[in-house]
């Protein structure tokens, strides 16, 4: 049973992988950005933030769901 | 023989899962500090008192520093503030325009407080924003500032025809935003909070000694600051979408 908690809790993680694709596509447009224009360096950092607060929160419902499934169903 | 060693192994495996999960149990339950003695006792839960704490702490701070104002031979912590507040206006402002001026001194300290809330686990402290409860609350009054920002800014009527905004037949999902939007702030501050403390968990049990030690600057106290940061720049920005 416990094993098989484990895989799912596994499963519910892998969200994770989502978030972090996503993060990585926009940190990696983000310094793009940020080396043709320099001076607007402010500007893109704050859409990068929001940007990678919003796919970020995919991966933690995947932890909220995952900490669900270890805890009220052993 | 290869029977009772997969055996053993289940079993091993079983027991590190009973225990995380009741540790985790164990992190989740909000602890009663104590109770007020009337209604049939009130309980009062270890995060309240630890937002008391942080509460008077703050109010005292905001006493103590703003006594002595003056236009001119500013004092070293005079300048120190001014800058401090000038940056938090001028962050707010460039996110929500003019028109949410009226909101800053909020958001300043909510923002204040999270970053508090965040960071007191360093020195001992249960942080209240691992409870469910505040960062419920803190949404729930989020939603509704933004709400409120919008019927100040625009009227009952046309707040109300904003949720038929492009067009009508998406109503439904506008209506449904206003209990995502709350749900996503409360739960993404929690999870990231839980989060980082059952990572930090999870190395200390690994590696007790040194590892730890990068692992908690980025965990508890980069991402504490990143979160509260988070989400006082998401309601501003919600805010913003309401009084456009």
């Amino acid at each position: 049973m416990s094993t098989l908690l484990a895989i799912g809790a596994g499963i519910a993680v892998l969200t994770g992988i989502g978030a972090g694709i996503g993060i990585g596509i926009a940190t990696g447009k983000a310094a793009e950005a940020i080396a043709r224009q320099p001076e607007a360096d402010g500007k893109i950092s704050k859409a990068l933030l929001l940007g990678c607060a919003l796919a970020e929160a995919t991966a933690i419902y995947g932890f909220v769901i995952a900490l669900l499934v270890i805890l009220f169903l052993k | 023989m290869v029977c009772g060693k997969t055996k053993i192994k289940e079993w091993k495996g079983g027991i590190i899962i009973e225990n995380l999960s009741e540790e985790l149990m164990e992190e989740l339950t909000v602890e009663t500090s104590f109770t007020i003695p009337i209604f049939g006792g009130i309980a009062v839960a270890e995060s309240v008192v630890a937002t008391w704490g942080i509460m008077a702490v703050l109010l005292v701070a905001s006493l103590v520093l703003t006594r002595n104002l003056q236009v001119r031979n500013l004092s070293k912590k005079q300048r120190i503030l001014e800058v401090g507040v000038d940056w938090l206006y001028r962050f707010f402002e460039d996110i929500m325009g003019s028109h949410g001026r009226r909101y800053i001194p909020y958001l300043s300290a909510v923002a204040i407080y999270l970053a508090i809330a965040n960071l007191i686990g360093l020195i001992g402290i249960k942080p209240p924003t691992k409870d469910l409860g505040v960062t419920a609350g803190l949404a729930l009054m989020s939603i509704i500032l933004i709400e409120y920002a919008g019927i100040h800014e625009k009227g009952v009527k046309n707040w109300l025809k904003g949720f038929a905004e492009p067009i009508p037949i998406i109503a439904p999902i506008t209506v449904l935003e206003v209990f995502i939007k709350p749900l996503s702030l409360c739960m993404r501050l929690f999870g990231n909070v839980l989060g980082a403390f059952v990572v930090m968990e999870l190395i200390k049990i690994i590696v007790p000694i040194i590892v730890p030690v990068p692992f908690s600057f980025y965990f508890d106290i980069f991402d504490g600051l990143i979160q509260a940061y988070v989400f006082v720049f998401l309601t501003s920005l919600f805010i913003r979408e309401m009084v456009e």
